[in-house]
This record gives C-alpha cells, sequence and structure tokens, in this order.
C-alpha cells in the first residue's frame, strides 16, 4: 500500500466515505460530521499510520484533505 | 507486583518525593523512565538504583519546560515499549516569599514548570494514552493549593491551577478510560524542606497534628494506589496528605 493508498483509507474509515470523494474540497467547511471530535481521531489515525507526532498547531490546522497532505510534508511523507 | 510490567514516566525523579516514587514504583515491578534535567547530575541515590535495576530503570533527559525535549521522550517510550501506562507530574518550582516580594521572573518560571510543563505532559501522554484506551496520570500538588499558606500565594496559585486542570482534564478523558488525579502533600521531610523549614517556617512542624513531617516514602505508597489498577474506578480526585497541617 503506498502513502496515498494510507491516507486515504484513514479518511474513508473516519468520515465513512468512498475515497472518490475525497479532493480539493474535503474539508471541515464541506464535510458537515467534521467535527473536533472526529478531527482528533483522523489526525491520531494518520499519526499511527505514518509514524509521526504533530505539534498541537498542526493538529488544530489539520482541516482539510488537502492541509492534511502539507503538513505530513514537513515529516517527509509524501502523500 | 502492583505494576509489574506497566511503564511509568516521572518527572523530577532525582531526589526527594521524585525519587522515593522511582524507587517504590521499581520495587512494584514498572519499567521506569526518570525523568531528570542533567543526567550527568544524576543523585548518587537514583544511580544507586540504576545499578539495582539496571535496565528496568531508564534515567532520561526531561526538562518539563522544554516542549521539544518532553515530545522526544515520549517518543522514545513509545520506541522502546509501545505504551504508556502511568505518567507522574512531580517536577516542580516552590517559593517562599510575601506578596510584595513576589519576583515576577521567578514567577514565570514556577508557571512555566508546574503548570504549563504539567500540561505540556499531560497533553502528550493522554494522546498515547488514548489509543490504548487506559492510563494514570497523577499531579504533584501542594496542600498549600487547597488551604493556602502566608509566603507562600504565588507557589499556591500555581499548585491551585494543578488541581483545577486535573479535575477538567478527569473529565475529558474518562471516556477512553484515562484517569488523572492528585495527590496535596503537606510538609514532606526531603532534603530541599529540612534545609529551608528552620529559617523559614521555624516551629510549623508543632502545627501538624501528626507531629511530625511526612516522609517521601509516605507520599509514594499514595502514588503507588493512584498508578495500580487497585484504583480502577478513582479518577478526578484530589488527595491531601497533610498529617492534619494546620497552616
Amino acid at each position: 500500500m503506498n502513502n496515498l493508498d494510507k491516507y486515504n483509507q484513514v479518511f474513508c474509515e473516519t468520515f465513512s466515505v468512498n475515497s472518490d470523494v475525497l479532493g480539493t474540497n474535503f474539508s471541515n467547511d464541506t464535510i458537515e460530521n467534521w467535527d473536533s471530535v472526529l478531527q482528533l481521531s483522523l489526525v491520531t489515525s494518520i499519526e499511527d499510520a505514518f509514524d509521526v507526532m504533530f505539534e498541537p498547531e498542526e493538529i488544530m490546522d489539520f482541516k482539510s484533505y488537502e492541509k492534511g497532505k502539507v503538513i505530513l510534508l514537513k515529516y517527509d511523507v509524501i502523500i | 507486583m502492583r505494576l509489574n510490567g506497566k511503564i511509568a514516566l516521572i518527572t523530577g525523579a532525582n531526589k526527594g518525593i521524585g525519587l522515593a516514587i522511582t524507587q517504590r514504583f521499581l520495587g512494584e515491578g514498572a519499567i521506569v523512565y526518570a525523568g531528570i534535567k542533567n543526567v550527568a547530575e544524576a543523585s548518587s541515590d537514583l544511580n544507586i538504583l540504576k545499578t539495582k535495576f539496571d535496565s528496568q530503570l531508564n534515567i532520561i533527559k526531561l526538562n518539563v519546560t522544554e516542549s521539544e525535549n518532553c515530545k522526544e521522550v515520549f517518543q522514545q517510550i513509545k520506541k522502546s515499549c509501545d505504551k504508556i501506562d502511568v505518567l507522574v507530574n512531580n517536577a516542580g518550582i516552590v517559593s517562599y516569599e510575601l506578596v510584595p516580594f513576589i519576583d515576577f521572573e521567578k514567577l514565570q518560571l514556577m508557571i512555566q514548570t508546574n503548570v504549563v510543563g504539567l500540561i505540556k505532559m499531560c497533553q502528550l501522554a493522554s494522546r498515547y494514552m488514548a489509543r490504548q484506551k487506559s492510563g494514570s496520570i497523577i499531579n504533584i500538588s501542594s496542600i498549600v493549593s487547597l488551604k493556602g499558606a502566608s509566603g507562600q500565594a504565588a507557589y499556591s496559585a500555581t499548585k491551585g491551577a494543578v488541581n483545577s486542570f486535573t479535575l477538567s482534564l478527569a473529565k475529558e478523558l474518562a471516556n477512553s478510560n484515562i484517569r488523572v488525579n492528585a495527590i496535596a502533600p503537606g510538609m514532606v521531610s526531603t532534603e530541599r524542606l529540612k534545609q529551608i523549614s528552620q529559617e523559614k517556617f521555624g516551629d510549623k512542624v508543632s502545627q501538624i497534628g501528626f507531629g511530625r513531617m511526612a516522609s517521601p516514602d509516605e507520599i509514594a505508597d499514595i502514588c503507588l494506589f493512584f498508578a495500580s489498577d487497585e484504583s480502577s474506578y478513582v479518577t478526578g480526585q484530589l488527595l491531601g496528605a497533610d498529617g492534619s497541617l494546620t497552616i
């Protein structure tokens, strides 16, 4: 499984969606059930999947599918 | 053994209460990460424990005011043990001065250590513990946070913050099965307090109902209770241990 597959899998499991809906429009502004609890769950699963640990400000900033990719890049994880 | 196989991180473990907790936990089978500011300056007592318990004791550099250092410590524990069961936030700075003499530079450092550093440690620990759906966080407060003490207004304020943080965190983490409790010791016969008590407190010992200070081991015993499964249904508690002290 490559990084993109792992990344998508976490989103799909966290939000109970199919991978075809993931993209630039997938964010806390567009997804109704994206609340702080789900965001924390998402971030924790991403950390586990890629063996990283985010800073608190990165957790707060992880508010979209695309933003997550940018944050992971700081940890040399290329999606 | 009451902590067999449990992974415990103790801050301020070089001497006093932290050292006693370290010793008690090791004796009960825990694998202990003893956080101290400077590993090169480990106390002889801590080194003796290292000799006795060998790989069961890990003496690590931990300055709770250094956020990056805190993070590294948790990552190291995760890498080595893949879990953390117990966090004891014992590191702290104490001050004794009347309000007109409060040194604000020292106050800032005290807040950074006693409050901000403790919150940082709890934040990191809770993120690992939440994944495990288990854990115990024990914050070392002080009886002056509950009863007040002349000459310790600034210090008691920081410990008051520890108490309220403990109560709220316990509520926030309850659904992750993480317990959060605080111990509020009265006068404990650490070397530091023994030195200071004569010049600052005079005959305060006579105001203790038991007529004596607590030993660090007695505080460690309470800590063991909160760390062990014996307190599996206890969270959000501030346990005073002051031998009936009248401040």
